[in-house]
């Protein structure tokens, strides 16, 4: 009897030190991070482009698209997250970042501290961007505002309070992987780089599983709304028959081909995306059109 | 007996539990047929300004105008209370509406001067066209950001 509980004992230690390894944090080489300079100008598409004003602006209906305060709420099926403040502020926001810890959170949801992030904060989608990029992003966030709004911690529900779990997570769902893969054209692959990266488009456009893991089988199909009302559109599908006119149109000016004006949070994702050159726009039309296939 | 009575109870708890159907308002579908309306109108210089169709100053002018006097129809009948998607279903106009009616109003207002702005250069060529209505979209836009749920 004695032998088995110690058997038992024995294993049970073992199966804890391993999800304790398996859900360790697994951050980017920090001496390759550190080796990049980062360009402030470059920085400033990436930023449109990335889309991080949308959700960490003030939660005021007015609030300065510049001023990263964090404070707007997140509903989602786990509880709901509170997009943190990432201004300049050293205490309250990231002024006190090295470049390195800023890519490795952005790319890999790991914190200064070594901590995971929720992937509410999207670096599912973000893990596919050239570390050169968010080394420019890092640099252009640099120059916004500093607030010293403090951080709101999220409302989660047990056991999705328990972070070192999201550890777990990622070892199943955090993959670098094209979803869209096969022989692209020059500008389809210039458009998933986009779109499936610093756009993650599919971040609110594609379903999820029972664990908030995007389902890459109904990639793009459309989704519940996670924080309201109605769907988040499919933009792939027999239903779907936008051309890429069509597309790039809607980035550009919010005016779907029926003449519908965009609203929602769609809104904000559009008067980020419509200051990128047209160009860009059409190669998200591309990757789209591509990925419906 | 008791058995019965209980599920009465239980019938007429869902039949309370549910929302009410949109065509109990007359208002809602009132409405929509107003946004209607407006999109018959839009999409005609929509389509000249991004290149659709070709501009055509007489179409141009006669859909700003429509759009003019749409605009100022009075709307203090077409949004009462209780009429929001959280207390009915069939709408996509969300409770903070009647929440932030002064902002909801201001909006409007933002609205009613654009396409005003609309019909004066809407004859006067493309470019005069596509300047008046940039700020017409971006109107529509700002109150569907904040009070237009998301389809179904």
């Amino acid at each position: 009897m004695r032998k088995i509980m110690t058997a038992a004992a024995a294993l049970a230690t073992m199966l804890a030190a391993g999800l304790w390894v398996a859900s360790a944090p697994r951050p980017l080489d920090s001496a390759e991070l550190d080796a990049l300079q980062g360009d402030a100008s470059r920085g400033a598409a990436i930023y449109l482009a990335a889309g991080c004003g949308s959700c960490h602006i003030g939660p005021a209906r007015d609030s300065d698209p510049l001023v990263l305060s964090g404070g707007r709420e997140f509903a989602s099926d786990f509880g709901t997250f509170l997009a943190p403040n990432i201004s300049t502020d050293p205490v309250h926001g990231i002024g006190g970042w090295t470049q390195a810890q800023f890519i490795n959170a952005v790319m890999r949801g790991i914190s200064p501290d070594g901590a995971h992030y929720y992937p509410a904060f999207p670096y599912t989608s973000y893990i596919r961007a050239e570390t050169q990029d968010i080394a420019d992003l890092f640099a252009y966030m640099q120059t916004l505002p500093a607030d010293a709004t403090p951080s709101q911690p999220h409302d989660l529900a047990f056991p999705f309070t328990l972070r070192r779990a999201v550890g777990l997570w990622k070892a199943l769902y955090l993959r670098e992987e094209w979803v869209v893969a096969g022989d692209l054209t020059e500008e389809e692959t210039r458009g998933r780089y986009l779109a499936e990266g610093l756009a993650h488009c599919a971040e609110c456009h594609s379903p999820r599983n029972a664990l908030g893991a995007l389902d890459h089988d109904r990639w793009l199909l459309g989704a519940p709304n996670p924080s309201g009302t109605g769907r988040i559109p499919a933009i792939a599908g027999p239903g779907f028959d936008w051309t890429a006119f069509d597309i790039s149109a809607y980035l550009e000016t919010g005016l779907t081909p029926d003449f519908d004006v965009v609203g929602g949070s769609m809104a904000a994702v559009v008067r980020s995306l419509q200051h990128l050159d047209k160009s860009e726009l059409d190669a998200i039309a591309a990757y789209i059109l591509r990925a419906a296939q | 007996m008791k058995f019965h009575g209980f599920l009465g109870a239980l019938a007429l708890g869902a039949a309370l539990a549910l929302p009410a159907f949109a065509d109990e308002n007359p208002a809602i579908e009132q409405r929509q047929g107003q946004f209607k309306l407006y999109v018959h109108n839009f999409g005609v210089l929509g389509g000249m300004a991004q290149g659709r169709i070709d501009y055509d100053a007489d179409l141009a002018q006669i859909a700003a105008d429509n759009l003019f006097h749409l605009t100022r129809h009075d709307q203090s009948r077409l949004w009462p209370e209780g009429t929001d998607s959280a207390s009915v279903t069939g709408t996509r106009a969300n409770p903070a509406i009647w929440e932030n009616l002064d902002d909801f109003v201001a909006k409007f207002g933002a609205l009613q001067g654009a396409a005003e702005g609309l019909q004066q250069v809407a004859g006067g060529g493309l470019d005069a066209m596509r300047a008046g209505f940039g700020p017409v979209g971006q109107s529509c836009q700002a109150c569907h950001e904040s009070y237009r749920d998301e389809a179904s």
